[in-house]
């Protein structure tokens, strides 16, 4: 049992836990992940490592509340506990000083590149980043970017906070600028990854994307999370999750995470159902 | 007494109605037909079964005690060397083991030595076992167990018993390895059979720990320099699903066998949506291959709703690796082999789900290295299955992680690990493995023999280090 020492709010449905987990703490390296259940019947959900505390023994993991499992996750309180949690997962974020490197973080994909993006910083790189969201309640981690780049660039869909533009825009006009950059990371939906993909591929510069596809076990024991990558099947959770943009299929991978849409919808309805079961029994 | 030429045939669940449940299909003997069932046996001196058997269960002994009524002595007997009898009475390809050899099966039918295992099993298990915790040494000698499948539990049983202090690492959240989230629970109970066994060891006081990856939560390496384990073994088993290769592989609604099996038996997706892991089915549905995995795959696709459920495999009936009972069972509740036939491509919507398998039908010519007949292609002989979903089950491979961070740990060329077949030791000293990760893909048996093998080897090797 893993329990939650931090509960935090970041943005509607989005939420922050810290997590005491003293094995995977001392692990952990910028772009691993780990897997948790929330209960007996719970689904295995993988989530992206956010931040890591070795002397405290303690993980952040940042979740939308999307389907019926992460609303359940959301439920539990500070002082609670998760079920399972295994990890570190995955390989680490290849982790070098490039010179300039921008780091692209979307909607909720801001909480993983943060570590990348201080890992970056550490190694003496020029950090650029650029981080987006739909509208400036649900932008995550801003201060938490600031405090690793040399230069934060913030844009909103609808202008509320930042550029009202997409994260490509200002990453295209970095490109087009005197700047060298050496490496592009972006995490984020993963229409968001591919036209980052697009965006810097006329340019050659090295662009790297962190996938994260429908999976089971996490240890490359189930197959689910397969992506093509430069005509090549690859397992995510353990060749992954990073890979080179310019090589991967995004059409097949975004196909891929719709599998599952009609029960997820199901699952949702049945977990409402049970819960106003539960406040009526309460309520007698 | 005139003998019967044929088994007492096991109770089980109607075919047509069993087709649509998850309970166990084999309900297993009752007292009488156990007893029936023993009296066939000719306790032969020689015992050819005995040879049969890769741990050499004393066959005869134990049928004897059956045969009286002496079930305590005939689980002794058997858990002399088999430490699982419930499962590997369950799961054993016995038609290829003891059955094979026994002196009846040139005339009739075989003495039922799998069945009455299980029946000896379930009786002692039935009745409660009672286990006494090990009074372990204050300084007993610390072994680390890889992977909880039936080599890891054997390992750990056995040198339990011998007063070392054990931890089992497992990477899954629930310990057993493939007979959790591979076999089905229609074929081996999980509650009742595979979680007794696992507690049972728990009772002697070896500790399992869940949620550790070995190779990422620790290495090996930590554990032996900074954990304080004096001996390790692995057993991690064949995870690695192989995929065809074909187009299409990736469409929505293909699944390894394993990420389809491991939805439903580990996750519990036949219980959707109380438990919370969904499974993709449809109406029909190919399973590629023709093994044990293959046969669980489409038969829990019936039971999961499919209407049509095809195994497709390459060669001819002849042929196909799965346990002859298995076979049996697929064929009474319906499903549809399609012999002699390869896929080539999966086809798909424009929407990425898959709405048939392309396939060609193959003939049997000359025998190839494994000493069967090679399949070869019919010209212009392809044709589309329509289905909803395609299960590949053609084979599974070694999981490199805990190999590709131990220093000094070889490796064959398919990536198993090289260790020596009576002791499992390997090329990295107090290392020891056995089971698939060694033997690539094989039995329930056969891996725990090799734990037990290892478990000896691992005494003596911890008996001189102490020396030392
Ligand atoms: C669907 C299916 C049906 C089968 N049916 C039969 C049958 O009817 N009869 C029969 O005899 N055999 C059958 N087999 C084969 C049999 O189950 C295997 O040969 C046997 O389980 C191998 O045992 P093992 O202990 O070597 O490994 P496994 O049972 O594979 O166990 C390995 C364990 O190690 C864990 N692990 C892996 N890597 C790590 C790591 N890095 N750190 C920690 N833990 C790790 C895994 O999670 C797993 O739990 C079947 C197999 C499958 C998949
Ligand atoms: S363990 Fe398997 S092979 Fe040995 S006697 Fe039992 S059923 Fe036969």
């Amino acid at each position: 049992m893993y329990k939650i020492l931090v509960k935090q709010q970041l943005a509607p449905s989005v939420q922050l836990f810290e997590v005491e987990a003293p094995l995977i703490a001392k692990k952990a390296k910028p772009g691993q992940f780990v897997i948790l259940r929330v209960n007996d019947q719970g689904e295995r959900i993988p989530l992206t490592i956010a931040d890591f505390n070795r002397e405290k023994g303690s993980v952040t993991l940042i979740f939308q509340e999307v389907g019926a499992s992460t609303v359940e996750l959301g439920r539990l309180q500070q002082g609670e506990f998760l079920l399972d949690l295994v990890g570190p997962l995955g390989k680490p974020t290849h982790i070098e000083k490039f010179g300039t490197v921008v780091c692209v973080g979307g909607g909720i994909g801001i909480a993983p590149v943060y570590p990348i993006a201080r890992g970056l910083k550490e190694a003496g790189n020029e950090v650029i980043s650029i981080i987006g969201a739909r509208s400036e309640d649900i932008l995550i981690y801003e201060e938490e970017m600031a405090a690793v780049s040399d230069e934060l660039i913030i844009t909103t869909d609808d202008g509320s906070k930042g550029i009202k533009a997409l994260v490509t825009q200002p990453l295209k006009e970095l490109l087009d600028s005197d700047k060298t950059i050496s490496l592009v990371v972006a995490i984020g939906p993963v229409i968001m990854m591919k036209f980052v993909a697009e965006t810097t591929r006329p340019y050659g510069v090295p662009t790297v994307v962190s996938l994260n596809p429908i999976m089971v076990d996490g240890t490359g024991m189930c197959g689910g999370c397969r992506v093509s990558v430069g005509q090549e099947n690859k397992f995510a959770c353990v060749d992954g999750p990073e890979f080179d943009a310019h090589k991967v299929d995004f059409e097949s991978l975004m196909a891929r995470q719709r599998m599952y849409k009609p029960h997820e919808k199901q699952h949702s309805e049945y977990i409402a159902g049970k819960r106003e079961e539960g406040c009526k029994c309460h309520s007698h | 007494m005139s003998l019967s030429l044929n088994k007492n045939p096991m109770p089980e669940q109607e075919p047509k109605v069993r087709a649509k449940n998850f309970a166990e299909v084999s309900l297993g003997y009752t007292e009488e037909l156990a007893k029936a069932e023993a009296a066939r046996c000719l306790q032969c001196k020689a015992a050819p079964c005995r040879k049969g058997c890769p741990v050499q269960v004393d066959i005869p002994a134990f049928i004897k005690e059956v045969k009286e009524g002496n079930m305590d002595v005939a689980i002794a007997k058997i858990k002399e060397v088999n430490s699982l009898p419930a499962v590997c009475g369950r799961v054993c390809p016995q038609e290829e083991q003891c059955e094979k050899y026994c002196v009846l099966a040139k005339r009739g039918e075989a003495v039922g030595i799998g069945r009455l295992e299980r029946y000896v099993a379930d009786t002692a298990r039935n009745k409660g076992e009672s286990i006494a915790a090990i009074d372990y040494a204050p300084d007993a000698q610390k072994v680390a167990v890889i992977g909880s499948g039936p080599a890891g539990l054997a390992v750990a049983g056995d040198l339990a018993k011998k007063g070392y202090k054990v931890t089992i690492f497992e990477a899954l959240h629930l310990p057993g390895g493939v007979l959790m989230y591979g076999i089905p629970e229609f074929r081996l109970p999980k509650d009742e059979v595979v979680q007794v066994e696992i507690n049972n060891l728990r009772k002697l006081g070896v500790e399992i720990v869940v949620n550790a990856v070995i190779g990422s939560t620790f290495t090996v390496d930590e554990l032996m320099e900074e954990e304080g384990f004096d001996a390790v073994f692995i057993g991690t088993g064949a995870g690695l699903p192989y995929f065809m290769g074909v187009p299409g592989e990736n469409l929505n609604g293909v699944y390894s066998a394993n990420e389809f099996l491991t939805r439903c038996n580990l996750m519990k997706a036949y219980r959707f949506p109380e438990c919370g892991t969904p499974i993709h089915v449809g109406k029909k549905v190919a399973v590629v291959g023709g093994g044990n995995v293959a046969m669980d795959g489409a038969r829990t696709a019936l039971r999961l709703g499919a209407d049509r459920s095809y195994i497709v495999y390459r060669r001819s009936e002849a042929e196909l690796p799965a346990r002859l009972e298995e076979i049996h069972h697929a064929k009474e509740e319906g499903i549809d082999f399609q012999f002699l036939t390869a896929p080539t491509a999966v086809i798909g919507n424009k929407d990425g789900w898959v709405t048939g398998l392309q396939c060609v039908r193959m003939e049997l010519g000359e025998p190839d290295a494994s000493g069967r007949r090679r399949p070869i292609e019919i010209p212009n002989s392809e044709f589309v299955l329509e289905v909803d979903t395609v299960i590949i089950a053609i084979g599974q491979g070694p999981n490199p992680l805990v190999q590709s961070t131990t220093k000094g740990l070889d490796t064959n060329k398919k990536g198993n690990i090289a260790a020596h077949e009576e002791t499992g030791v390997t090329s990295k000293p107090g290392v020891f493995a056995g089971g698939d990760i060694v033997t690539g893909a094989a039995t329930v048996i056969l891996a725990m023999g090799a734990g037990k093998k290892a478990a000896a080897a691992i005494d003596s090797y911890l008996q001189d280090k102490k020396a030392k």
